[in-house]
């Protein structure tokens, strides 16, 4: 009696625990992605998944060379809706291990150099800080 | 996969026509009858620029105080130049010079900056090709490309052109920079592809002489390729026939 007591208590600790860290899953960790604040087309997380360093790269130069500015693929759409709220509620930089392309890069160790000349927060406006607000109401 | 997304094809000419007559409206809507910049031109987002354009300066010294700094401080709220505290190495896009005529004592002020050139030697010596010039006549750097070899600020005759020695932190979304890449005046780049002017033109234009006009120097309408056919104006080293797109009136 005592003994099944004990194990339904484990299993509910151990249930507990897979919930809590759904990173650890299947005892493989995987890396903790923060939500986006906004909702975009269908596929775009795994369009982006594979592509996004070398639709960011087209982007890239055709904004520098020809001055072609639209919101798709480019980086501060990209830190704008995948910003992270921080204890200030102010979205974090990439120096926070919560920022979002940290998430991932710190755990395929890859590192970004993006950051050493562009921001990796959005540009502070008031829509901003609204979706934020929003985002941490969710 | 296709990422190019600009499909000109489809180019919404319905909403070129809107934008166009928003543009009308707001030329119409300055009513001392300068306009600072022409609207005609403006472009849309998707579309790349074009050599039709070419982006100009018109520099009036005669409206340019001494000891005015509005338009450096302009450039350097802009675009998020700050001061490490040893001048020495701090990056300038835009700096005022002091001419004096040893004869006359007669004492003449003028800003300097990129004179953003139709033969920039800075792209001609840059090894990797990062110093560019853009179809419509803006010299820039891609910093993605560039190694910081500094080869372009040796070529630049104008001193335009700035280092930066030390890393950055909060950069403006719209300027990058960063630490071991070269840099000079975009013209504000960034504000031109949204129909905008220049930061230092605005802040000349909103707290100082105005001495500062910007505008499209291909076309005739413009209020500057009108005040450059009309009026004497100058290029700064004209000898070495870059054909700077910065001119001075006055100098």
């Amino acid at each position: 009696m005592r003994l099944g007591v004990f194990s339904i208590l484990g299993l509910l600790f151990l249930s507990l625990a897979v919930m809590t860290s759904s990173a650890q899953a299947d005892g493989v960790p995987t890396p903790q992605i923060p939500k986006a604040l906004q909702k975009t087309e269908k596929g775009h997380a795994e369009l982006m998944r594979r592509n996004h360093m070398d639709l960011m790269l087209h982007k890239r130069d055709k904004t520098v060379h020809e001055g072609i500015r639209g919101k798709q693929y480019s980086l501060k759409a990209c830190v704008s809706c995948h910003a992270v709220p921080g204890p200030d509620k102010q979205p974090v930089s990439i120096k926070s291990p919560k920022h979002f392309c940290r998430a991932c890069h710190d755990y395929a160790a890859v590192s970004v150099d993006c950051f050493q000349c562009h921001s990796s927060k959005p540009p502070s406006s008031a829509g901003l800080v609204n979706l934020l607000e929003g985002f941490l109401k969710r | 996969m296709n990422i190019d997304t600009e499909n000109r094809e489809s180019t919404n000419t319905a909403r070129r026509n809107f934008l166009a007559g928003i543009a009308g409206m707001a030329g119409v809507s300055i009513a001392s009858g300068v306009t600072l910049f022409s609207f005609a031109e403006a472009k849309e987002a998707g579309e790349a620029v074009t050599s039709k354009v070419r982006w100009g300066m018109l520099i009036d010294t005669n409206k340019c105080e001494d000891g005015c700094t509005k338009c450096v401080s302009a450039c350097n709220k802009e675009n998020g130049i700050g001061t490490t505290g040893r001048a020495e190495t701090d990056p300038q896009w835009i700096r005022k010079v002091q001419l004096r005529d040893p004869k006359t004592g007669n004492q003449t002020s003028l800003p300097m900056m990129c004179q953003h050139c139709a033969e920039p030697p800075c792209v001609d010596v840059c090894p990797t090709g990062a110093s560019f010039k853009r179809a419509d006549g803006i010299v820039l750097v891609d910093k993605h490309s560039c190694i910081g070899c500094r080869y372009c600020m040796m070529a630049c005759p104008y001193k335009a052109r700035s280092f930066v020695h030390e890393a950055l932190e909060d950069q403006k979304s719209h300027a990058p920079r960063g630490k071991g890449t070269v840099e000079s005046c975009t013209l504000c780049v960034h504000r031109i592809d949204k129909g905008g002017i220049p930061a230092c033109v605005e802040a000349c234009a909103d707290e100082a002489g105005g001495a500062m006009l910007f505008g499209d120097l291909n076309d005739p309408k413009s209020e500057i390729a009108k005040r450059v056919a009309k009026y004497a104006s100058r290029q700064i080293r004209a000898d070495l026939g870059l054909n700077p797109g910065v001119r001075y009136q006055g100098i």
